[in-house]
């Protein structure tokens, strides 16, 4: 029930965007988000409400820990 | 990228898998990680985590399916207000099929009640404004992930000035269970992979006094098969070295203070509650009541209904699975008498219950 998939945010009107994932598009609030958005940005989308923003600097760094890992154990 | 495949990666899964061996070599004593969140257990049947564990590191499920914990008493409730005429209720799908004591919502939409499935609350007040002769019943039932978006229905109901939008508050909190459960010496608990959505709400602080009072390691993890390995091998590596401190794995979205604006439409509208949890019993302040400022959206107060005497089934061990005590291959009645088809537990129902989750990726 916490499911909440990365969308990409397409439109931004008022309090609510219009976000995409895999060419579906859906609405959500803003109500409940404390960052600014702009489009093109990530956010988290749980029922119908934009709970988050994704860190996309963030995300490239995690993935780059999780290679290095990879690499480490794979040398090991 | 699209911040969900690239997390799916095999290779990545693999090389953590390996990491993880390398960590855990020369554990005697296995190690013990729980998750508390429906979504995670999904993710370790669906992608076959555990088989790529070492035998050191043992992964349990707990009470993380927010349909699940949630007792028999309150879907008669439900069952009870459907009855009602013009009354509709609205609800997530998980809902519509659990089994009360004596019905379900399924049963009482063929008999003829009105059971509308939402994908958010905020349709269910759009119902409520375009059906002003009926009233509206959210079931708000779930997590501190989705207790604010049903804050915020209500805000909006108010706002609108709709008298017909209900809400049947059902709602839960995690950390004050996982201190619960972490004090259990049968279940030994050695870390914690804490949940990823309701932690960008919370905030990875929540999990500091589980961390430094009761010296339980947590990584906030995400919900992604590689995601699951690095907040895996992060808690072995805590526990390895002795330490307990809070991580955050999923750094992409958790925040160390969550979502302060989510927090506060949340306090705004719900006050901490004892709340009775199915196989937990009552647990003080674990629960969500709406304020006595929003008593007309709430429908237990609002709508007087009478409900029968609740009872579980006797057979059905969904309160021990959500402990972590046993597994659902454990239950005499999975996969026979109790299956997705024709569940007996809700467990077995909702898309990310244990029981389901064992039946679909695990036999």
């Amino acid at each position: 029930m916490c499911l909440g998939v990365p969308m990409r945010v397409v439109g931004i009107d008022g309090a609510n965007i219009v976000a995409e994932i895999d060419g579906v598009r859906r609405a959500a609030s803003l109500m409940i988000l404390d960052e600014e958005v702009r489009e093109g940005d990530y956010v988290i989308v749980h029922a119908g409400f934009a709970i988050a923003r994704l860190d996309e600097a963030e995300a490239e760094e995690t993935l780059r820990l999780m290679r290095e890992a990879f690499s480490e154990a794979d040398m090991g | 990228m699209n911040y969900m495949d690239e997390f799916r990666d095999r290779e990545v899964v693999r090389g953590l898998a390996a990491r993880i061996g390398e960590l855990a070599a020369g554990r005697t004593r296995p190690l013990t990680f729980m998750e508390v969140c429906g979504t995670h257990t999904m993710a370790i049947y669906q992608y076959g985590l555990r088989s790529l564990l070492p035998p050191q590191v043992r992964l349990i499920s707990g009470p993380g399916c927010p349909v699940c914990v949630t007792p028999n008493g309150y879907l008669d409730r439900a069952v009870a207000l459907a009855r009602l005429p013009g009354t509709t209720i609205a609800t997530f799908g998980d809902m519509v099929r659990v089994p009360g004591s004596s019905s379900s919502l399924m049963e009482e939409r063929a008999r003829g009640a009105e059971i509308r499935v939402v994908y958010s609350p905020l349709d269910a007040v759009a119902l409520a404004e375009r059906q002003p002769e009926r009233r509206v019943v959210f079931l708000g039932v779930g997590f501190e992930t989705t207790a604010p978006a049903v804050a915020g229905s209500i805000l909006a109901a108010r706002e609108r000035g709709l008298a017909n939008y209900f809400v049947l508050a059902a709602h839960k909190t995690i950390p004050i269970p996982m201190e619960v459960l972490s004090a259990d010496p049968e279940l030994g608990i050695d870390g914690y992979l804490c949940p990823a959505h309701v932690s960008a709400v919370i905030g990875a602080g929540a999990y500091r006094r589980l961390a430094e009072e009761r010296r339980v390691p947590c990584v906030v993890t995400g919900f992604e098969p590689a995601d699951v390995m690095q907040g895996v091998a992060m808690l072995v590596r805590q526990a390895v070295a002795g330490e307990s401190r809070v991580e955050i794995q999923y750094r992409r979205v958790v925040k160390p203070e969550g979502n302060p604006k989510a927090q506060a439409v949340l306090a705004e509208v719900f006050t901490p509650c004892d709340t009775a949890w199915r196989g937990i019993g009552v647990i003080p302040r674990s629960g969500l009541a709406i304020r006595e400022e929003y008593a007309s959206f709430d429908a237990e107060k609002a709508i007087p209904v009478e409900v029968e005497t609740p009872r579980e089934h006797p057979g059905c061990r969904c309160g021990e699975i959500l402990r972590g005590k046993v597994s659902p291959f454990d239950c005499p009645l999975f996969a026979t008498v109790c299956t997705p088809e024709s569940p007996v537990g809700a467990c077995m129902v909702s898309s990310e219950g244990t029981c389901a989750a064992a039946y679909k990726y695990g036999r």
